[in-house]
């Protein structure tokens, strides 16, 4: 009668599968051997990315889940492993990225021991996962896991944990698998209150200067059509939050630029000057809003999300409609009028035309040969159309990216955006490349976050991935230099950063590389890469001293960007 | 401004959910005064009652992040003039001082009760507010109080909406 019986191990392996899982990013150890000896009879279905550290297998499975709209799934040993997923939790969290990520634990009589590589993930992980569970015995392993899966992917995405006793994977149960569909006391799915939607609409038609702000829940809610459409038919001018890039095409003529604290001098002034505020998929960051006692005070606000507790979180909302972005747009569209908003377009682009200005005038002054990073990107930008996956990690090349590079497509924009985590390119851009293999894959990563997470060459040298990777190396950790500067009378404590031989580091890991100094070589230097057959590095030297302008320094308004 | 909030938080029986509850509000630096479960009017619904002195904005804000628990059906904030609540208090003394005649007063005029009486100590118990268990406290000490135990508040709400109504429209609710 046992005979049907399998083990723990097998019923996680079975279970993925039922969940289409073909690919897990991870790192075996002690307490996850059962499963990982389960896994070795998948290797025909499911892909497994053997990592050079676990927070490289889950910063690569959030990579994996924003390009390829499946969910990240991570496989971790107890202790000291499931301790390296703590950063990528929070990032994932913060970001709202789905991801599954199981966790070998030691076996149950052991529990609070203070076992060997015991420690209690669950309670760690706790604030930074949507969810999470610990399973003590084998015929639980299906149930969490199916909830696991409908919690990661569902309302408002996030990162959950599954934590397994070692007896558990060993145990025997029979394996039944049922998708989860209903947590009683979960509602992921708000009903659209068609009056609220109402209420909306009648403040965008009779306003003049409508503005529209989206964030990434436009891509999380699958909206980006839906929002074509009803940015084309109201007219409205809109900015981008940074995660929120890609979701609207920037080569659009109602695009009018980036938001935030680096972000473009137009959209950032004219929060304070629009008359109703619409913001779709969005929380109003901090980096976003500046002072908010300052932010958008003579606009009416509409504020749709589907996270009931971001709606009057930041920014009191007129109208607050909780609901899915793409479901809100798609009636929002119905309800508008076809309109046009000639004139405030304009006031944006003369506003741009100040910062376009004012920057050139700000590089002439310098008077420097070196290569600027806005100049690789936009040439970068220039090459690929706009239509690469660009990852990029954290400080003055990410904002740079975000400025200067112009995604014309919905999820080729990976970075680490409420946590700022620096190490996320690398292994980010493993992860995007497994998602969307047809798609070129470029990790923009500076001198410092590269160094963080640089044992991912192995990865990418095992599992033969094609990732591009470009060093900005101005040999500074550059934006706290430039903070330092602006802000600490350029009393630059322990931002310089010396760096061993990239060229060398890559080809120690088979990996093509080239080191990029002279203007003249840009160009070809960054077509060779894009057409090399294979991953390749390409460092680039670049000014020592460039500072990202504009700025919303802290505590300004969004009406007080500077620009030099 | 600040006062005094009582939360209530309607959740799943599962391990760890005390926990959860209480880092939503440790995470925004807010202290809880005291903090009380048990099973609900309703079946395998658990009531977490939390009181706390906090600001109107801060309370509203911790009511949506309990909410997103995937554990919480519901949370509510009420002030204390939208609940019924009550604490329970025991106090030990020496079975000796009860032949101070004294002693039998205090207990009269506090409407206080004796729970068990041993040969070597007695235990009074007395329900009420934090100022009335308090005042017992006080007026027991002279003739020495060896332990004093206070549980936190248990509270039920004035609106007549029931919680089982609430459960129903959430259901609904979803898409």
């Amino acid at each position: 009668m046992n005979s049907t019986k399998i083990t723990g191990a097998e019923a996680v392996m079975k279970s993925l599968v039922a969940e289409q899982v073909d690919t897990i990013f991870g790192y075996p150890g002690g307490a996850i051997m059962p499963i990982y000896d389960a896994l070795y009879d998948y290797e025909e279905t499911v892909k497994h990315i053997l990592v050079r550290h676990e927070q490289g297998a889950i910063h690569a499975a959030q990579g994996y889940a924003r390009t390829s709209e499946k969910i990240g799934v991570v496989f971790a040993t107890s202790g000291p492993g499931a301790t390296n997923l703590i950063t990528g939790l929070a990032d994932a969290m913060i970001d709202s990225t789905p991801l599954v990520c199981i966790t070998g634990q030691v076996a149950s009589h052991l529990l609070g021991t203070d076992a060997f590589q015991e420690t209690d993930v669950v309670g760690i992980s706790m604030p930074i996962t949507k969810w999470n569970i610990q399973v003590t015995k084998a015929e639980e392993i299906p149930v969490a896991i199916a909830k696991a899966f409908y919690i990661a992917q569902t309302g408002r995405p996030g990162p959950v944990l599954i934590d397994i006793t070692k007896d558990a994977q060993f145990g025997k149960t029979d394996f039944k698998y049922e998708k989860c569909a209903n947590i009683r006391s979960y509602y992921p799915s708000p009903k659209l209150k068609i009056s609220s939607a109402e209420d909306a609409a009648k403040l965008i038609n009779e306003a003049k200067k409508p503005y529209l702000l989206i964030g990434q829940g436009i891509m999380l809610s699958n909206g980006e059509q839906e929002l074509l459409e009803f940015v084309e038919k109201s007219g409205i001018p809109v900015a981008s939050t940074l995660l929120g890039l890609g979701a609207f095409p920037n080569n659009h003529p109602q695009y009018v630029g980036f938001l935030g604290m680096h972000g473009d001098y137009a959209p950032n002034i004219k929060t304070n000057e629009c008359d109703v505020l619409i913001a779709v998929g969005m929380r109003f960051d901090d980096r976003v809003t500046g002072d908010v006692s300052r932010y958008a005070k003579q606009a009416k606000v509409v504020h749709v999300d589907i996270d009931a507790s971001e709606l009057n979180k930041i920014i009191k909302a007129d109208v607050a409609i909780h609901a899915d972005a793409k479901e809100a747009l798609k009636v929002l569209t119905q309800l508008v009028h076809n309109k046009q908003h000639t004139a405030w377009l304009h006031e944006f682009r003369d506003a741009k035309k100040v910062e376009v200005d004012t920057l050139q005038e700000n590089a002439n002054k310098l008077h420097s040969e070196e290569l600027k990073m806005d100049e690789v990107i936009k040439m970068l930008s220039e090459i690929t159309k706009g239509e690469a996956i660009i990852v990029t990690d954290v400080g003055q090349h990410q904002m740079m990216t975000a400025r200067y590079y112009q995604y014309n497509k919905t999820k080729s924009n990976v970075t680490s955006g409420g946590l700022g985590t620096m190490g996320f390119a690398l292994p980010a851009a493993i992860g995007a490349k497994f998602g969307a293999p047809e798609k070129p894959v470029v990790a923009i990563i500076g001198d410092g976050g590269f160094q963080m997470t640089l044992q991912e060459l192995g990865t990418m040298l095992q599992s033969e991935v094609a990732v591009k990777i470009i060093i900005l190396n101005n040999r500074f950790l550059g934006m706290v230099r430039q903070w330092q500067q602006m802000f600490f009378e350029k009393r630059y404590s322990f931002t310089n950063m010396v760096s061993p031989d990239f060229v060398v580091l890559s080809k120690a890991y088979n990996i093509e590389a080239k080191k990029v100094e002279a203007r003249t070589d840009l160009k070809e230097s960054l077509l060779n890469m894009l057409n090399h057959n294979g991953s390749y590095l390409l460092e680039v030297m670049v000014a020592k001293e460039e500072n990202v302008f504009p700025m919303m320094t802290t505590g300004a308004s969004v009406s007080e960007v500077r620009l030099n | 401004m600040e006062k005094i909030f009582t939360v209530s938080v309607f959740t799943e029986n599962s391990i760890g959910m005390m926990n959860r509850v209480t880092i939503i509000f440790t995470r925004r630096h807010l202290n809880i005064d005291s903090i009380t479960a048990s099973e609900s009017e309703v079946k395998g619904v658990f009531r977490y009652t939390i009181v706390l002195r906090t600001t109107r904005e801060q309370v509203d804000k911790v009511i949506g992040q309990l909410e997103k628990l995937i554990d919480v059906f519901k949370a509510f904030v009420h002030e204390d003039s939208e609940v019924v609540h009550q604490e329970i208090a025991l106090y030990k003394i020496k079975t000796a001082s009860l032949t101070n005649g004294d002693v039998e007063k205090v207990i009269r005029e506090h409407h206080a009760r004796i729970l068990t009486v041993d040969s070597q100590f007695m235990v009074i118990e007395k329900t009420g507010h934090v100022a009335e268990t308090q005042l017992l406290f006080t007026n027991l000490q002279p003739f020495g109080v060896l332990e004093f135990a206070r549980s936190g508040r248990v509270a039920v709400t004035k609106p007549m909406k029931e919680f089982s109504t609430y459960l129903k429209e959430l259901e609904e609710s979803k898409g």
